[in-house]
């Protein structure tokens, strides 16, 4: 428990600075809707819904602003390197940028459901109070016209008693741009679930570029002015709290007050999702940038099992373990861009990658390379990306565990550690490594190519774990995992299991690394 | 594009629309909006929707995740034979049950994220998918160590196992790690289980 606190405090401060954020943003716009007197006919005819509505909008807004930040990886990767004075810890944060940018989507999603219900229950009560007659104060403001010559200062936006919510929602950009942006936020989510990403990637990459649309309509949302509160010179010269009660003379002559006059907000989302859009245009265009860069393929290695390794050359590359990199190939597709760990170490003059065959574009990618007598096909590559995984270096006794191509992030290190020992570099705590890869098939261990024998088939943690305790008796060990939820859940239960109550005494610490 | 199943992502757009059209029904029935029993309706077709499409069907290749408690629903959904295998049926369907949810406002994002689930289980049915059951597999008891083999007994590069029955061909093709047995700079000692 004091680990995972140490490990993750930040992400906890941070997740709730958000969360408390909303909740403000939320309330403070619902009361200010709720209690001012510049809403004060508005609400005569639509309730507690208009708070509720505007509400959820700055919430919206909000949370539209910072949705587009966690994927900039470049400038992740910016504020990464110029926070190195920052503890690992807090930069780590960084890496679950991902694991943000869908909390923000889920926030998004409630409040576009809060949103709209809100408004449905708005656009019924226009609806009613436009097709009373029975001279109430609501059927009296809905009256108030349309006519631009009177001043244009009305309040309903249905002008007429024919009119059906429908068409008021598919004649008004709000009503419209509600709309699009609605369906390209439901597509958006329902190809990102996780089984559709990990099987059908193509799908998914393809739908979330309808964030376009989202964006655009989001900007042009507001243009009608349609919530409407009271113009400050008509407050001044006939205020609700003195002129509501005697709405029925507010036609008379001689009355004190005169009809409210009201005017329509101008568009605030732009303000806030201007910025974040200018970064996201420029990491775009960094990406591109990026990729235009010439890579030099210097050998193609076939492994048995489907896996490709492609060792590499890229002017001004460098990378640090565990590191990862997002390979684009024009001739199999354009726009796909998708993440590959780095298994070569940094020590070497190459870097590469590994690739399994799991889908349509890896497959491309394979069969194209497997064409012995074609040109090799161009590959673009952005990156490097992600914290290096340098916490593996500071235990004494490290336990890396990888399943399937899970391997790949640990073929780096047990490289990197090896040539830190021909170069006997001072700095490297770690004494012993113990590597278990779990393949699925017979086979070897192609990734690495040190003498060490990899253990086959499942280990019996139980055992090795009670192994490991009792030769290091007084060390600190890392247990490392690249790999299924499952696998997690067994290892940090052997983790805690093990590790002795006395500090002083072996104590497994558990790092989990997701891809 | 040419393994996708877009069965898959067209079974989790109608779920979604499914909840939807429940959502904007339950809005319309309780708020008494105009037409509110258009909203009834769209809660009977949004959970008949759910029902429906809650058990995943089964990939061609790979293996599916299942969803939570799906094996009930896929019984029944079975009985159905080729009225539930077949996507064809589904596309038109979900086509019908979309358009009366469309009279009323509250309804009619469901109407048309349905619609557009019709639409890609249209192209799924163009391209030859239909619904596979997830059948229960029965539960093999876990070996304890069952699946440790003895290792190999060759240091590496080590060609993979058919290399070895057939050096000529094999070994070409699949090249070991890049460089030759490598020296280690500290001795290693072996900790087999």
């Amino acid at each position: 428990m004091g680990n995972w606190v140490v490990n993750h405090w930040f992400s906890v401060l941070f997740l709730a600075v958000w969360f408390g954020l909303n909740v403000f943003l939320f309330v403070d716009a619902f009361l200010k809707y709720e209690k001012a007197d510049k809403y004060y006919y508005t609400r005569k005819i639509l309730g507690s819904t208009l708070a509720c509505a505007r509400a959820s909008a700055l919430c919206l807004n909000f949370n539209s602003m910072l949705i587009l930040l966690p994927v900039c990886r470049n400038l992740l990767s910016f504020l990464r390197g110029t926070c190195s004075f920052c503890s690992r810890t807090l930069r780590k944060q960084l890496d679950h940028n991902l694991t943000f940018h869908k909390l923000v989507a889920y926030m998004i999603c409630l409040h576009t459901a809060i949103h709209i219900i809100a408004h449905l229950f708005n656009f019924d009560c226009y609806s009613r109070s436009r097709q009373a007659t029975d001279g109430s104060l609501a059927s009296i403001l809905s009256g108030l016209s349309h006519d631009e010559k009177k001043g244009g200062s009305w309040l309903n936006p249905i002008q007429s008693p024919n009119m059906t919510v429908k068409y008021v929602t598919f004649t008004s950009i709000a009503g419209l741009t509600g709309v699009i942006m609605t369906i390209a936020l439901i597509l958006m989510v329902t190809s990102a679930t996780e089984f559709i990403r990990r099987s059908y990637f193509e799908v998914f990459w393809y739908t979330h570029h309808l964030f376009i649309f989202y964006i655009l309509g989001l900007g042009i949302h507001g243009i009608g002015g349609i919530v409407r509160g009271q113009t400050e010179k008509s407050m001044k010269e006939s205020h609700p709290c003195k002129c509501a009660e005697s709405f029925e003379m507010w036609d008379d002559r001689d009355s004190h007050c005169k009809r409210p006059e009201f005017e329509g907000h101008p568009p605030e989302s732009w303000k806030w999702i201007l910025a974040p859009v200018i970064l996201y245009i420029c990491e775009r265009i960094l990406r591109f940038y990026r990729s235009q860069q010439k890579v030099v393929i210097t050998k193609v290695v076939m492994h048995p099992s489907k896996v490709l390794e492609l060792q590499m050359n890229k002017r001004g590359f460098s990378m640090e373990v565990g590191q990862y990199i997002f390979v684009n190939c024009p001739s199999i597709s354009l726009l796909e861009w998708h993440p590959f760990t780095l298994t070569s170490a940094p020590e070497e003059d190459f870097f590469s990658i590994h690739i399994r065959a799991a889908g349509d574009w890896t497959e491309n990618l394979i069969r194209a390379f497997e064409q012995q007598y074609s040109t090799i096909p161009r590959i673009e590559v952005d990156g490097p990306f992600g914290t290096a995984s340098e916490d593996v270096f500071q235990y004494e006794v490290a336990v890396l565990v990888g399943a399937g191509i899970g391997v790949t992030p640990f073929a780096s290190i047990l490289k990197s550690i090896w040539y830190k020992f021909q170069c006997a570099d001072h700095n490297l705590k770690t004494k012993k490594v113990g590597h278990a890869a779990l393949n699925f098939d017979k086979a070897t261990d192609i990734l690495t190519g040190l003498k060490q024998k990899t253990s086959f088939g499942r280990p019996m943690w139980d055992n090795e774990f009670s192994k490991i305790a009792t030769s290091h008796p007084k060390s600190v060990v890392g247990v490392f995992l690249c790999g299924p939820q499952i696998l997690a859940k067994s290892l940090r239960k052997c983790c805690h299991r093990y590790s002795s109550l006395d500090p002083r005494k072996v104590q497994f610490y558990f790092n989990k690394e997701n891809f | 594009m040419g393994q996708i199943e877009w069965a898959m992502w067209a079974n989790e757009q109608a779920l979604a629309s499914g909840l939807i059209l429940i959502t904007g029904g339950i809005v319309a029935t309780a708020g008494r909006f105009t037409q509110w029993y258009f909203g009834a309706y769209s809660i009977v077709a949004g959970v008949f929707v759910c029902l429906l499409e809650y058990p995943r069907g089964k990939r061609k290749k790979g293996s599916t995740m299942e969803r939570c408690g799906q094996k009930y629903m896929t019984a029944v959904v079975k009985l159905f034979g080729p009225l539930t295998r077949n996507y064809y049926i589904r596309a038109v369907l979900h086509l019908l049950l979309s358009v009366p949810a469309g009279f009323l406002l509250a309804t009619i994002l469901g109407t048309a994220c349905l619609a557009i689930a019709s639409g890609i289980y249209l192209l799924a049915a163009v391209r030859g998918e239909q619904w596979t059951p997830i059948e229960p597999k029965p539960r093999e008891r876990p070996q304890v160590g069952g699946t440790i083999k003895q290792p190999p007994s060759n240091p590496p590069p080590r060609p993979p196992a058919e290399a070895r029955k057939k050096p000529s061909e094999e070994a070409a093709a699949a090249e070991g790690p890049s460089a030759g047995p490598q020296t280690n700079p500290i001795p290693v000692t072996d900790e087999i289980v």
